[in-house]
């Protein structure tokens, strides 16, 4: 399938870069007429990916970066992967069970996942243990 | 993300306003907290409906407020979620542990 229009960037595994992120995915977003909902789940979703990477991926590590692409098909499908090099995830599957975390006491409740399914179309999740994981989200656009 | 706390009769308010990620729950986490334990309230009431974002730090901000809460014997109410925020809420099962007040 065609890419009509494409973004890549680069950020730091900052909290900060949360919210440009999620901003930056509805901005390539809107340029297909999306509808509010629409624009809601993608930034939840990206705002989820982004801050799995920050919190879990590069725990007490410095400069640990994230990489995204976000790629609009012909189709009016949106494409989104956030890719980080951090520790990476032994067991895929059971980290995306409904409330299943490693960060408890951090406040985090293991549902990350059960969005991002919930709210895109496909989510697929790659992983190295210590070489980092990739998670490819599609969400198609449209009235 | 505006945070403002309001204490009426025993009850601390939490109106939030704006966008709830990680980044600044982590802020709203120790405010909150703070006057927590400075006032000791019976209760709780989070008020979202100023709300325009909220991923599952929001979800874990309002579980942990659930804890604190709960450590002092008090109680936690979530009002006026609405759209992606409520079905957030909903999906995780938060209401089986906080009241949702309907208006
Ligand atoms: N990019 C990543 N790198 C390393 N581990 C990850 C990454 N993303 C997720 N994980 C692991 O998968 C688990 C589940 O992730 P998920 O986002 O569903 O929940 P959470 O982040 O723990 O909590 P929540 O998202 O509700 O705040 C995490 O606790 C972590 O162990
Ligand atoms: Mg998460």
């Amino acid at each position: 399938m065609k890419t009509v229009n494409f973004v890549r960037m680069t950020l730091p595994a900052k909290s900060v870069n949360e919210a440009y992120a999620r901003v930056a995915a509805a901005a390539l977003a809107s340029q297909v007429d999306p509808t509010i909902e629409q624009m809601a789940d993608i930034k939840t979703a990206v705002s989820e990916a982004v801050t799995n990477a920050i919190v879990h991926a590069y725990r007490g590590q410095e400069g640990g970066l994230v990489y995204i692409t976000m790629r609009l098909m012909e189709d009016g499908s949106f494409i989104v992967s956030v890719r980080d090099r951090g520790c990476g995830i032994g067991d895929v599957r059971q980290a995306r069970e409904p409330c299943f975390t490693t960060a408890p006491s951090e406040e985090r409740s293991g549902m990350g996942f059960s969005i991002m399914e919930a709210f895109m179309d496909k989510l697929q999740v790659r992983s190295a243990p210590g070489r980092g994981t990739t998670v490819t989200m599609t969400k198609r656009l449209g009235r | 993300m505006n945070l403002k706390l309001l204490e009426e009769e025993n009850v601390l308010h939490a109106v939030i306003t704006g966008e709830i990620d990680h980044h600044n729950a982590v802020v709203l986490r120790e405010k909150v907290d703070r006057q927590i334990a400075a006032m000791r309230p019976a209760g709780l009431v989070i008020d979202l409906s100023g709300v325009t974002f909220m991923d599952s730090s929001g979800l874990g901000f309002v579980m942990g407020r659930y804890r604190s809460m709960a450590g002092i014997g008090g109680q936690v109410t979530v009002k006026g979620a609405t759209g992606r925020v409520e079905t957030i809420l909903q999906m995780s099962g938060a209401y089986r542990y906080v009241k949702l007040l309907d208006e």
